[in-house]
């Protein structure tokens, strides 16, 4: 267990080292000098001088690297080339719109899958499954933005139920912050929740064949009691997985979704920033992205050991 | 004690083995996924020939005709243009993005996985890790970022979803591969002498095919989702060249006067990415038989 915290750990370590390298080259090695990116094509060769030294632009790469690296371990951003405002406590802002935004999609996709494609599986020889197969066939298909714009469309133009877009914070009104998540969370959630349901099924069906499933319905335990007491841990093991996988997808899902349903979040100040040609803020929020994801996918690495107790003896 | 029998026989030795002989009749995921490709295809190749009008036309005189308009089958949008029209030419365009992008994965992660497969540790093993490291740069993600630097084209858009795409063929070449190298008429071919780029070309390859062919199709599929959430964000292909994900933000403002406007392009982005997927699973399921229960 030991070993495979440590193992895991270096792994994340390495993957963030040559990620923020990766990031950063793509970034600065370019073509075109990010201070005259940032101030544009008329601006006067002193101003973009004086851009390039303010922001150490003129230092060496490796320099440049080291300083942006250990201020991102201070969670020190710095400032934009662009606005000159400081890019932590924005980013921060932003990242817990999007964090309702995820969390909730999540938590959805979690909740639709989880019964549906058991029930799939449980019923795969039947019409009830195959239709269900067939209709999580077609949300696999759908974008989110356009699950989104078509749930505009039916709840907020047709019936009027819903507010067709904006944010308020959840201390504000808590009432309108959950009127204006439910369609950006559900354009997100059902289309994850239709992946994630194929996932279940396929999952619970191998658990199915499984000799313990059938000495447990053999000892006279209904299909859903043996699932449910020997099946459900075995079967999670896969679907943790794609969950986990899945959170990069909603996490650049939201960055459509909250421009669907004009949403200030991480991923509407990426999109800004990237029309401002702000290349460090750019930086800095795709470093974050690929943070999120990577930690996500270290913690289930670790949770398969808690998940699966077989593979605390076995290979590490 | 006789042998295990290898998996996924053949139909006549499963036969001659005393086994039932595996189904191979093509399933229905087969079938409707590949006239969906086809009918997309179709509308692609019409396009070059024939559309109803011109897709860039701007007519103000024919501005938001409604669906079934004797002129505008498909309706016109806020400027008067033909969204059939639009419709047929999008077809091309996002099947160019598709085939550039999936040739760019394929051509870069099947070679990757086959080395990675088949190279020492040392090298296999980094290669592999490099690929999950990719993995944390969805699609989009690269896509914005290569548009932050170069601005966004379709070029730009069908580079990255292509980079972002390597690691799907990589890691599936990979496992197929190290079956393959397993096997033994592979341990035949080193024993007679067979050098690692003979195996590597005669036997991996072509025995790896049949997934490279399945997971082009769903790797199809993501492409199309990609390019049209590209062009959605105003990312992806520019005006003029009419793109699904571009007619559908531009319709986005007339979502209460004119929905219509969305659902046209929305339903051929869903039903382009439905028939890949079908047609993906239905491959899989042909190659695959193993897996005919699952899906």
């Amino acid at each position: 267990m030991l070993l495979h915290l440590v193992r895991r750990t270096a792994v994340l370590l390495a993957s963030l080292a040559v990620s923020s390298a990766l990031v950063f080259g793509f970034m600065v090695l370019l073509p075109g000098d990010p201070a005259r990116v940032a101030l544009g094509v008329n601006a006067s060769e002193e101003a973009v001088g004086r851009l390039r030294t303010e922001f150490g632009l003129d230092r060496p790469i490796v320099e440049q690297y080291v300083s942006w690296v250990s201020g991102l371990l201070r969670l020190d951003l710095g400032r934009s080339y662009v606005s000159q405002v400081e890019i932590a406590p924005q980013i921060l802002d932003r990242l817990q719109v999007t964090l309702w935004l995820v969390g909730c999609a999540m938590v959805l996709a979690v909740v639709v899958a989880v019964p549906v494609g058991t029930l799939m599986a449980l019923h795969h020889r039947r019409v009830s499954g195959l239709v269900l197969s067939a209709v999580a066939q077609v949300g696999v298909a759908v974008p989110a933005f356009l699950a989104g714009i078509l749930l505009i469309t039916v709840f907020a133009v047709r019936l009027g139920w819903l507010p067709a877009n904006g944010w308020t914070p959840p201390n504000e009104d808590p009432v309108q912050f959950l009127r204006q998540l439910v369609l950006p969370g559900l354009s997100l959630g059902l289309v994850q929740g239709a992946v994630l349901t194929r996932y279940v099924r396929s999952s619970v069906l191998d658990v199915q064949r499984e000799d313990y499933i059938r000495t447990a319905r053999a000892k006279g335990l209904g299909p859903f009691r043996a699932l449910w007491r020997h099946g459900f841990r075995n079967a999670a093991i896969p679907v943790v997985t794609v969950l986990a996988l899945q959170l990069s997808t909603l996490l650049i899902g939201a960055v459509v979704v909250e421009r669907v349903f004009v949403i200030p979040g991480l991923g509407s100040l990426l999109l800004d920033q990237v029309s401002n040609r702000d290349l460090v803020f750019v930086q800095d929020i795709v470093m974050l992205l690929v943070l999120a994801v990577l930690l996500v996918n270290f913690v289930v690495d670790v949770l398969y050991v808690v998940i699966d107790p077989r593979l605390r003896v076995g290979r590490p | 004690m006789t042998a295990p029998l290898p998996e996924a026989l053949d139909p006549r030795e499963a036969a001659i083995a005393g086994q039932p002989p595996v189904r191979r009749r093509p399933g229905p995921s087969l079938v409707v996924g590949a006239a969906i490709v086809g009918l997309v295809v179709v509308l692609a190749l019409v396009s070059f020939v024939w559309t109803p009008h011109d897709p860039t036309l701007v007519n103000a005189g024919a501005r938001l005709r409604d669906v079934g308009d004797p002129e505008y089958w498909l309706g016109s949008d806020k400027f008067g243009r033909d969204v059939l029209s639009q419709i047929l030419v999008g077809a091309r365009t996002t099947l160019f993005v598709g085939v550039v992008a999936v040739g760019v994965a394929g051509l870069l992660g099947v070679p990757l996985g086959v080395v990675a497969a088949m190279a020492p540790r040392w090298l296999g093993e980094p290669l592999m890790r490099g690929m999950d490291l990719l993995l944390a740069f969805p699609a989009l993600l690269l896509a914005i970022m290569f548009s932050a630097v170069y601005g966004g084209s379709t070029l730009v858009a069908m580079v990255a979803i292509g980079i972002a795409t390597v690691p799907s063929f990589a890691r599936l070449v990979r496992s197929g591969a190290l079956q393959v190298l397993s096997s033994e008429y592979v341990l035949a071919a080193r024993a007679a002498g067979r050098s690692a780029w003979g195996i590597g070309l005669k036997h991996v390859l072509p025995n790896v095919s049949s997934l490279v062919i399945v997971q082009a199709s769903v790797a199809f599929a993501i492409a199309v989702l990609a390019e049209a959430a590209l062009s959605f964000l105003g990312y992806g292909t520019p005006p003029p060249t009419p793109s699904w994900g571009r007619m559908l933000q531009e319709s986005q403002e007339l979502l209460f006067s004119a929905p219509r406007l969305a659902f046209v392009p929305g339903s051929a982005i869903a039903l382009a990415v439905l028939g890949f997927n079908l047609l993906g699973d239905g491959l899989r399921d042909r190659y695959d038989p193993r897996l005919e229960d699952r899906r």
